[in-house]
């Protein structure tokens, strides 16, 4: 109230201004538009407004190219001429006025300017040019309200090619301390990539900021582009999935601010488009989709308020429950929803639960037999929507045994329908059913003639093609083929006596082909009588001159009886002076050949011609032909495409003809290339204009080549399936065994009937058993027979098959899955164990296992010393020396076995892993330490050697670290030693801490001989954290949601490898092979590699090349592995 | 994604318009007249959501005046039903009990809000304090100007 009384308050100085100075400057803007707008609303008729209205169109153009005129005035000037336009009067003198006040006026005039612009232009206007300087400017302005202006104005206009200059500021507002500013900007960067998606290729990652702002509303921004990126390429952005589960969870969660709620329920739109996210990622990925059935679950639970934007809500997650990889429980709850939509008796929700029914029937075709009554009643519902709704859904669950019913049923709306875009569709659809489901030829054939008659000449052009196609080619069986042409004859010829001109052009020229082609079949019809008939077609005032050629072939090739080739005679006569030159070549053509009766018969012999001529594309027959006329210098053949080129190039005056307009229905000339008069009728425009002559002749069998990708000899390739599931409902269903049968029935009895009255439900209950009885028997069969796919029925059954209760399947599938999963982990990584020290150069750490293995064998883990000079055997022995002692044993047996016995050997149990080079860790006069460490799969084990030169010798060791947990393998930590021996200890590590050295400290105390008093010495050995890294073989997938997981994280910039060709690929494969990183997939510029610190601390880096550089990023859930291993990367990148 | 949003009146007439696709402008008179029919013709009783061509087509009636936004196939009808309600709501809560004056007369107001409210054919701001504050914010720099257009009340 108080707001009125305010409103009549601050009006009244004004209205008392007007009072005091009319007509002046000062008079109100409003009060112009209002006295304009009460103007119009006097007038009585069409007439005076538009004289008002151009008045007032020209005292505007009059005011806004005086000069006098301020920006104020100008600002209600252009409100004045939007409103003109809004009634439908141009007013273009004014665009350029609305793009300087947008350029000039203050903050309001500004916002008035940019409105007018938006609505004046559209985005291919010369003018917006002249715009793109202000939004630059305003971009970059102080003032907040100019640059959501802006933002606004390039979200709503704004030239294509000037994207790029104002992109960099656009980018910049993404960090602006304004969540509105922020919005704004995410919704330009939205509209950019939706009409320029290459050109925001770049800042990807900035939209994941934006995914992660602080503001609910910059993020729920950022979702219109992740749903479109999504969409595109569901694959990339499987690692997100956990974080839109979480963000749903916590909006469903009522987490966010109340100013989200919309009708106190959080934040529809963010839940409903994070719900279709969802339901793209989870799509045939179930790994994915488990991550979100608790939260889907959640939702389904959460939503049960009686409101509009619940429901909507709800049926979104119905549709993502539907879609993902299916959970039984959650399907339960699901399918009662749907239930409940379908069953509620307001209009829009019973629509969507038909909407719903639809997308899932396929899936789960129980739903539609339980709501079959609701169905029925919708059928006949009063709204033509909800009507046409049933219909899809019925279109859906058509089978062999309800074809009949539904197909009627579709008739019966297209006789009523008047919206043509509906007719289109429907006409289609009928089309496909009778195709493939008819149940016999003479239903075929008059469900086809009302697809041709209702659908007219709207419907698609493959109608009728598909049609011809299909009486042409036949099926298997002759006789069936016999009889189905037959048919179509007779019933055409009945159609013919009747009324033909109410018959539509297409079917006319279905029905002048079939009759041309098929009419000698009927043995008792005389072709004169045909032909009279089709002469009548010639004369009806309706015929287009197309259908007139079609009707002229068929005479052609019907005239070969007495009677009839005077009559063709008497028609060629007529025609062959008409004004069309294609009919005047089809009158020239029937003229020629029902004179020469044997010229006739050799081109179109009686009887129809089974095998349809093979077309040659290439034209190879004209070889000769054309390497002669070259010889005798003609100029080679050029593509018509690079003459055109070549004309462009050149710019001389364009002589080429207009483009040849052929018929609409190019490919119906397909059947065979003589039968069509379409495809004759370019060859008549030929000889019509010889000045082109190679030209058209091209264009002709460009044309042809095209046509033979659809129909060639091997059949129309679209219709092929068709026709043969018609071949296969021909044989009415005995197939099915009566036991299937009995389960149909009982099946079919189960299924609950919600019906009342019985006297009126009797219509009812039959139609219902008749429309779903097919289905039920099906799902049955579905339940039986889950492996063998029913494809011809249903086509898109993949899904169904999966959701109809095949649980055990489904459960079995994932062990298997991840069984073969180990298996290749294990394989993997004994692959990589074993080819790696192969693949690395000379100068690395690692030797290959398998040189010491013969060894190890032989002497098994200790070995007797026969001689002794301890330096020398410690010598750490190079991988040649390796090599030699594998190959000549036998020869320098004598010399090499005083060091081989002295020589430490690894374990046999170790022998088959990598193992570091043996370095000496200390020594005295009798004892030589030497160490390595082995690394096992799962383990990294140091081996430290004792080398005693004299005497027995008892001995202690003890090895300690802070960061690594030391286990000892032997039990007892004395040992006594005997002389003239190698004693191995051996020690498994695990990392406690990461760090980029870990450093081992021990002391050896030992007494020699046994008994006497102690020495100690202390040792130290150092390995680097790479010894514990091992490859991590994880799906991209897996990496991504990995990814997610993970909090510790550094980054970091690398010298890349170089290489000319593929930089990434070869530094990622240094990496795999010095550090044995798994490297799992390179996209493009980036690359995603693996790896864990031993068993279970995974560690992932994400590498991209930028500027020359390679940026790393590192992340695991280990604090500081992430850190230590990047400098391991850097220092294996830095060596050569 | 939007399309288009129409509002007009039971005659037909045109009140606002707003293409979030470039579309030109003898399409835009085609489709203006292809709704005006189709959705005029609509018996009170049915159901809000129309197929046209590709597009949805949800309306709703509001006293004298039809909302008409087109969305995309795959887009959530209720929902959109809803966009339509929400942008009634902060029309009226910016004009206080909003009648069809209010948007003849005032309807660069009308575009200013929808502005706010949707932006580049996808919602940009459901909040209704959220849209009002930042209209407030722009209309504040009117000074003066700001009776002027209330003068609607007097003539309405």
């Amino acid at each position: 109230m108080s707001d009125v009384v305010e409103k009549t308050l601050t009006a009244l100085p004004s209205l008392l201004s007007l009072d005091s100075q009319p007509g002046s400057a000062k008079l109100s803007s409003t009060a112009k538009l209002g006295n304009l707008i009460r103007g119009i609303t006097e007038l009585t008729s069409k007439h005076e407004e538009e004289k008002l209205i151009q008045h007032e169109l020209a005292s505007i153009k009059e005011q806004v190219s005086s000069p006098n005129t301020t920006m104020r005035q100008m600002r209600e000037l252009m409100v004045r001429a939007v409103y003109c336009e809004m009634l439908g009067y141009e007013a273009s003198f004014s665009y350029i006025h609305a793009i300087k006040l947008a350029q000039q006026g203050n903050v309001l005039e500004k916002r008035v300017g940019y409105l007018a612009v938006s609505l004046f232009l559209n985005e291919s206007h010369e003018l917006l040019l002249l715009l793109v300087n202000t939004v630059l400017k305003d971009l970059q302005s102080t003032n907040l309200i100019e640059v959501c202006m802006a933002l606004t104005v390039v979200c709503q206009i704004f030239p294509k090619d000037m994207i790029p200059v104002i992109l960099p500021i656009v980018e910049e507002k993404l960090n602006h301390p304004k969540e509105i500013i922020r919005r704004k900007a995410v919704l330009a960067l939205h509209k950019f990539y939706l009409i320029a998606p290459n050109q925001v290729q770049h800042i990807h990652n900035k939209f994941r900021k934006a995914l992660c702002d602080k503001d609910p509303g910059v993020m729920t921004a950022s979702l219109h582009i992740y749903l479109q990126l999504i969409q595109e390429n569901a694959e990339a952005y499987k690692d997100l999935t956990a974080s839109f589960v979480t963000i749903l969870k916590q909006v469903v969660g009522g987490k966010l601010p109340m100013d989200f709620n919309y009708h106190s329920v959080p934040a529809p739109w963010l839940q409903i488009q994070l719900l279709r996210i969802l339901s793209l990622l989870g799509k045939n990925d179930q790994r994915t989709s488990e991550v979100m059935y608790e939260v889907l679950d959640e939702s389904l639970r959460r939503a049960e308020m009686n409101h509009n934007i619940t429901y909507a809500i709800l049926y979104e997650c119905v549709k993502c429950v539907y879609t993902i990889h299916p959970k039984s429980e959650l399907l339960e709850k699901a399918a009662k929803c749907i239930g409940n939509f379908v069953l509620s008796p307001k209009i829009n929700l019973k629509y969507l639960g038909l909407k719903a029914l639809t997308y899932v029937v396929q899936q789960d075709p129980k739903l539609a037999l339980q709501h079959q009554m609701t169905i029925i009643e919708c059928l006949d519902h009063s709204d033509v929507i909800i009507k046409r709704e049933t219909l899809e859904l019925l279109f859906r669950i058509t089978n062999a045994q309800n074809v009949t019913v539904i197909v009627e049923k579709m008739l019966d709306f297209l006789r009523l329908s008047k919206d043509d875009h509906m007719t289109i569709d429907i006409v289609g659809k009928v089309a496909e059913l009778a195709e493939k489901y008819a149940p016999d030829n003479e239903w075929f054939i008059q469900t086809m003639n009302a697809v041709f008659s209702l659908g007219g000449d709207m419907m698609q052009p493959e109608i009728p093609n598909g049609f011809l196609k299909l009486l042409s080619e036949g099926f298997d069986s002759e006789e069936e083929d016999r009889k189905l042409r037959l048919f179509a004859v007779s019933s055409y010829i009945s159609l013919l006596q009747g009324e033909p001109s109410k018959l539509p052009q297409r079917f006319l020229q279905v029905i002048c082909w079939v009759l041309g082609e098929y009419s000698f079949l009927k043995e008792d019809l005389e072709p004169s009588v045909v032909l009279g008939l089709l002469t009548k077609l010639l004369d009806m005032k309706s015929s287009s001159s197309e259908t007139k050629s079609w009707v002229l072939v068929a005479m052609t090739k019907l005239c070969w009886s007495e009677a009839a080739v005077s009559e063709a005679q008497q028609v060629a006569e007529t025609y062959s002076s008409s004004f069309d030159t294609t009919l005047r070549q089809r009158a020239q053509e029937l003229q020629h050949l029902s004179r020469d009766s044997q010229l006739h018969s050799r081109v179109l012999p009686p009887g129809g011609r089974l095998e349809p001529d093979e077309v040659d594309s290439s034209l190879s027959f004209l070889d000769g032909f054309v390497s002669e006329a070259l010889s005798a210098g003609a100029a080679p053949y050029k593509p018509l495409h690079q003459r055109q080129e070549e004309l462009s190039r050149s710019k001389v005056l364009s002589l080429e003809p207009y483009g040849l307009s052929l018929p609409i229905s190019t490919s119906s000339c397909s059947i065979t290339d003589r039968q069509s008069p379409t495809l004759l009728s370019t060859s008549s425009g030929l000889s019509g204009d010889g000045t082109d002559f190679s030209h058209r002749g091209s264009s002709t069998t460009l044309r042809l080549d095209g046509v033979k990708r659809v129909w060639g000899r091997e059949g129309y390739l679209a219709q092929k399936k068709p026709v043969e599931e018609v071949a296969q409902v021909e044989v009415p269903s005995p197939l099915r065994s009566p036991s299937q049968q009995g389960d149909a029935n009982s099946c079919r009895s189960k299924t609950p009937t919600p019906t009342a009255n019985p006297e009126c439900d009797q219509e009812k209950q039959q139609l219902a058993s008749s429309l779903f009885g097919g289905l039920s028997s099906q799902s049955s069969v579905c339940l039986m027979e889950k492996s063998e796919p029913d494809i011809q029925r249903f086509r898109r059954k993949a899904k169904g098959q999966r959701s109809s209760s095949t649980t055990n399947e489904q459960r079995a599938n994932p062990t298997v899955s991840s069984a073969s999963a180990v298996d290749n982990l294990l394989c993997n990584n004994l692959l990589e164990a074993d080819t790696e020290p192969i693949n690395s150069s000379a100068k690395q750490t690692f030797q290959h296992p398998h040189s010491l293995s013969v060894a190890n064998g032989a002497c098994d883990a200790e070995a007797i010393l026969t001689d002794g000079d301890p330096k020398e055997r410690n010598q750490p022995l190079s991988s040649e020396d390796f090599v030699e002692a594998d190959d000549s044993p036998p020869r320098e047996d004598q010399e090499r076995s005083k060091d081989s016995c002295l020589t430490p050997h690894l374990p046999a149990e170790l022998s088959g892993f990598s193992h570091s080079e043996i370095i000496p860790l200390c020594s005295s006069q009798s004892l030589d330490l030497s160490a390595c460490h082995v690394q096992t799969d799962n383990s990294v084990v140091l081996v430290v050697f004792i080398t005693n030169t004299s005497e027995d010798a008892n001995l202690q060791i003890q090895v300690l670290s802070e960061e690594l947990e030391v286990f000892c393998v032997c039990e007892s930590p004395v040992e006594e030693v005997r002389g003239r021996s190698v004693s191995v200890r051996q020690y498994s590590l695990t990392v406690k801490m990461p760090l980029v050295h870990f450093e081992l400290v021990g002391m050896l105390s030992y007494s020699i001989p046994a008994g006497m008093p102690q020495a100690m010495m202390q040792f130290s050995y150092k390995l680097p954290l790479t010894s514990f890294i091992r490859p991590l073989t994880v799906s991209t997938e897996e990496y991504g949601s990995m990814w997610l997981a993970f909090s510790h994280d550094t980054k970091q910039n690398l010298t890349l490898i170089k290489e000319e060709r593929e930089p990434l690929t070869a530094t990622l494969n240094a990496l795999n092979k010095k550090l044995s990183l798994h490297v799992v997939e390179i996209i493009g510029v980036e690359g995603l590699v693996a790896c864990s610190l031993l068993q279970d601390q995974p560690c992932l880096m994400h590498c991209r090349v930028h500027a020359g550089r390679l940026a790393v990023w590192l992340r695991s859930p280990v604090p500081d592995l992430p850190d230590c291993l990047l400098y391991h990367c850097q220092r294996a990148l830095q060596e050569p | 994604m939007m399309r288009f949003l129409l509002l007009f009146s039971r005659q037909g007439k045109l009140r606002l318009q707003k293409w979030f696709t470039p579309i030109t402008e003898r399409e835009k008179k085609k489709i203006i007249r292809d709704m005006t029919t189709l959705v005029l013709a609509r018996q009170p009783r049915s159901c809000n959501f129309l197929q046209w061509k590709d597009l949805k087509i949800i309306y709703k009636r509001y006293a004298s005046l039809y909302f008409c936004l087109a969305v995309e196939n795959q887009e959530n009808e209720l929902l959109a039903l809803e966009v339509i309600h929400r942008y009634v709501e902060l029309l009226d809560k910016y004009f206080g009990n909003v009648c069809e004056l209010d948007i003849i007369f005032n309807f660069e107001k009308a575009y200013f809000i929808l502005d706010e409210f949707l932006m580049g054919g996808e919602i940009q701001e459901t909040s209704k304090q959220m849209v009002n504050r930042s209209i407030e914010a722009s209309d504040m720099l009117q000074e003066d100007d700001s009776s002027e257009w209330y003068e609607v009340e007097l003539f309405g």
